[in-house]
């Protein structure tokens, strides 16, 4: 018997962070004249390239490991109906509630309304990137409950009013004298003495933490893997404080997208290997977490997990961009990006920056509203190599470039070009054309006024070469 | 060997002094080059832009007219990672699978010069001379798409005269990108000025690469500024000698 449940849908307009206000070219324009900006971005990008491939030069099966690492999420969206309802059996089995939630709407209220329940008006956060996608801080505000994130970049963010620009490091854009007045102005309790010395900064947020973490009965936090077999959930962070937030509290519960999903326990041994050193450029995780439901008189005893599809599945319809669902969120391909090194992450527009944000974010929302991200990419291809998952990004963007729609000019251009370059006559009569026009040295208008800006365009040649070779 | 040249349409027609020099490179090492009527573009433009369907016929067209051929060469990694990476996609996209098996086996025959130089010709002396200060940026295509490795730099240590002197981060991207230069103008200015800016550190007087497209937009840039570094296709400096000095 099978259930038809209608075709899978985007995810909804109006709620969550993966649509921007603008298209990349102009966030970018922006961006690129923020020279401070460039500088911290340029140099953090580089510093974590250099830490990550030190590590992996010193695995010598790292391309196997990336090829297994392919080959266990190909297998897992391959079934992924089935591996869901394993876990949620084996969750269920183990003491834990789970939640199906279709968008950002529906996660977002079942998780106030978990909360609402306890009675508690605040959560303490793990760092996530679903809840980040969702906008689930906001809509916990509408609800009267008040989220607290608990990563140290991460709390700059939200005491900053500001958005992540980056998966891994997402106050990579701020530097320590943003960031001690953001404390000052924005921290419960922060001593007005305070300094701009990365310790002491990082000694305050502690101390904050601290009482928060001692203080909160309810926790919110993502996932990085979840095993169908076990129904185990796993969340690997740094700083300790994931830890704190998974064990403190006396209710837990987790967002996860469905692609989160591995199918055995023998799987993270990949994984655990490939997301360190690609992501962090540590060889091992610090701090990696694993439950599983509940256990009694030892950490929460009220466990929920909330299973995020929120466009995934259409994502999954596609032969071609499903292989942005293998992501594990390293963030490998922002830091390899020219792009991005040089835009940062906020001109993506959505939580998702870099090269997997412009395969993952415009197939999410639908590429309509997203057009121009997949063109966000000069195509040279570092993102693919970089990638501990072999996710074909490159590829992925000329897929979705051929889906998007196109400006009407661009589309009769282009046509034109084509028509012209199937008909070696007219090819030759254009080549011609182009030796006569004169263009050289000179400014020209839209769509060549971008090239003309910055860059001189060559004098044509005397004649081609086919006029040459015609001569010989 | 009798080798067919796929001259790549901006070759042919902006940069023929890079097809010339393949031509006569070829022709001085003991080659037949013929040059396969019908050619234009392989459609890369039209396929990294999104435009598939409009870059069919020109898979088509270019499968038809390398098709006779044992070996194929073209001086741009770029126009031959196309070729290998996409024509057989484009034609099984539309639905054409005896169009993405010819494809396929087209691109088995195609190559860009340095890998026909030293895989197939197995040559690393080609007998150049150029007495000049040049460094190289090694494109992407090359590097990432088809993995030229370090072929062109192979070739390019044999030459009599010339002096490689090493790019900072050379396995960046130089910010082209085909229509990724106009429609993120600004971004790949940056990528370019940085490019820019490690091409001038090193006091070359060339920048060598094995794409005239990446040499058109580096070029273009330093010609803006007038650096005073000029831009040359690697057929160029494997193909001069004595004679031309």
């Amino acid at each position: 018997m099978t259930t038809f449940l209608g075709m899978p849908t985007t995810a909804p307009r109006g709620v969550g962070n993966l649509r921007g206000d603008e298209s990349f070219p102009a966030a970018a324009h922006k961006a690129l004249g923020n020279a401070q900006l460039r500088r911290n971005l340029g140099h953090a990008t580089a510093t974590i390239r250099a830490k990550s491939g030190a590590v992996i030069d010193e695995l010598p099966d790292w391309q196997e490991l990336r090829t297994a690492g392919s080959a266990l999420k190909a297998d897992t969206m391959a079934r992924l109906p089935e591996l869901l309802l394993q876990l949620e059996e084996n969750v269920t089995a183990a003491g834990g509630v789970v939640h199906w939630a279709l968008d950002a709407n529906e996660a977002n209220r079942i998780v106030a309304e978990l909360v609402r329940a306890t009675g508690e008006d605040r959560v303490i956060k793990v760092k996530s990137m679903a809840t980040q996608e969702i906008g689930l801080n906001e809509a916990l505000e509408a609800a009267g409950i008040e989220p607290v994130e608990t990563d140290l970049a991460e709390l700059i963010v939200q005491l900053g009013h500001d958005k992540p620009s980056h998966i891994l490091v997402p106050a990579i854009h701020r530097n320590r004298a943003e960031i001690r007045e953001i404390f000052l102005r924005e921290m419960p309790g922060v001593d007005p003495a305070l300094t701009d010395e990365p310790v002491i900064l990082a000694g305050a947020a502690r101390r904050y933490l601290r009482e928060t973490f001692l203080n909160t009965k309810v926790a919110v936090s993502g996932a990085n893997f979840a095993v169908a077999e076990t129904g185990t959930l796993a969340v690997l962070e740094s700083e300790g404080n994931g830890r704190m937030c998974l064990t403190l509290p006396e209710t837990l519960i987790t967002v996860m997208g469905v692609e989160k999903l591995v199918p055995t326990w023998q799987d993270l041994e990949v994984f655990l290997q490939l997301l360190p050193r690609a992501s962090t450029g540590e060889r091992m995780n610090p701090y990696t977490s694993m439950w599983t439901g509940v256990t009694p008189g030892d950490g929460p005893q009220n466990f929920h997990l909330v299973l995020l599809d929120n466009g995934r599945s259409a994502v999954l319809a596609d032969e071609v961009g499903r292989e942005a669902l293998h992501c594990i969120r390293c963030s490998a391909c922002l830091n390899v990006c020219p792009v991005y090194e040089r835009t940062g992450g906020h001109a993506y527009g959505s939580v998702y920056p870099g090269p997997i944000g412009a395969v993952l974010s415009p197939q999410l929302t639908g590429v309509e509203d997203n057009a121009s991200l997949p063109y966000a990419s000069s195509l040279c291809g570092a993102c693919f190599d970089a990638c501990p998952v072999k996710i074909d990004i490159p590829s992925i963007l000329v897929h979705l470039r051929n889906e998007v729609p196109h400006p009407r000019t661009e589309k009769a251009l282009m046509r034109a070009a084509a028509y012209t370059m199937d008909h070696p006559k007219l090819y030759e009569a254009a080549q011609h054309a182009a030796k006569l026009s004169k263009l050289a040295g000179r400014r020209l208008p839209p769509p060549l006024s971008g090239w003309t800006a910055s860059r001189d365009l060559p004098e044509p040649p005397a004649e081609t070469f086919r006029d040459w070779w015609a001569k010989r | 060997m009798r080798i067919a040249l796929f001259v790549t349409c901006l070759a042919d027609t902006m940069f023929p002094a890079a097809a010339k020099a393949t031509v006569l490179l070829l022709e001085r090492l003991g080659h037949e080059v013929v040059f396969p009527e019908g050619q234009t573009c392989c459609g890369q433009m039209h396929i990294n832009t999104g435009y598939q369907k409009d870059a069919l016929p020109l898979v088509r067209r270019h499968v038809k007219t390398f098709a006779p051929y044992d070996v194929v060469v073209a001086p741009s990694g770029s126009c031959v990672g196309s070729v290998r990476h996409q024509h057989a996609m484009v034609a099984r996209s539309a639905g054409d699978e005896g169009l993405a098996a010819r494809a396929e086996d087209v691109a088995s025959r195609t190559y860009e010069l340095s890998e026909l130089l030293v895989d197939v010709l197995g040559v690393e002396d080609v007998g150049a001379y150029y007495p000049h200060r040049v460094t190289y940026h090694p494109t992407c295509h090359s590097l990432r798409m088809i993995r030229v490795g370090d072929k062109p730099q192979r070739l390019l240590r044999q030459v009599r005269g010339l002096e490689l002197v090493e790019l900072e981060a050379a396995d960046q991207c130089c910010g082209f990108g085909g229509t990724f230069a106009l429609k993120n103008a600004d971004t790949s200015t940056a990528m370019l000025a940085d490019k820019m800016r490690h091409v001038l550190d090193t006091k070359a007087e060339i920048c060598a690469a094995g794409d005239s497209s990446c040499l058109m937009h580096i070029g273009g840039g330093l010609s803006r500024l007038d650096a005073g570094v000029r831009t040359v296709h690697l057929a160029e400096i494997l193909a001069a000698t004595e004679a031309d000095s």
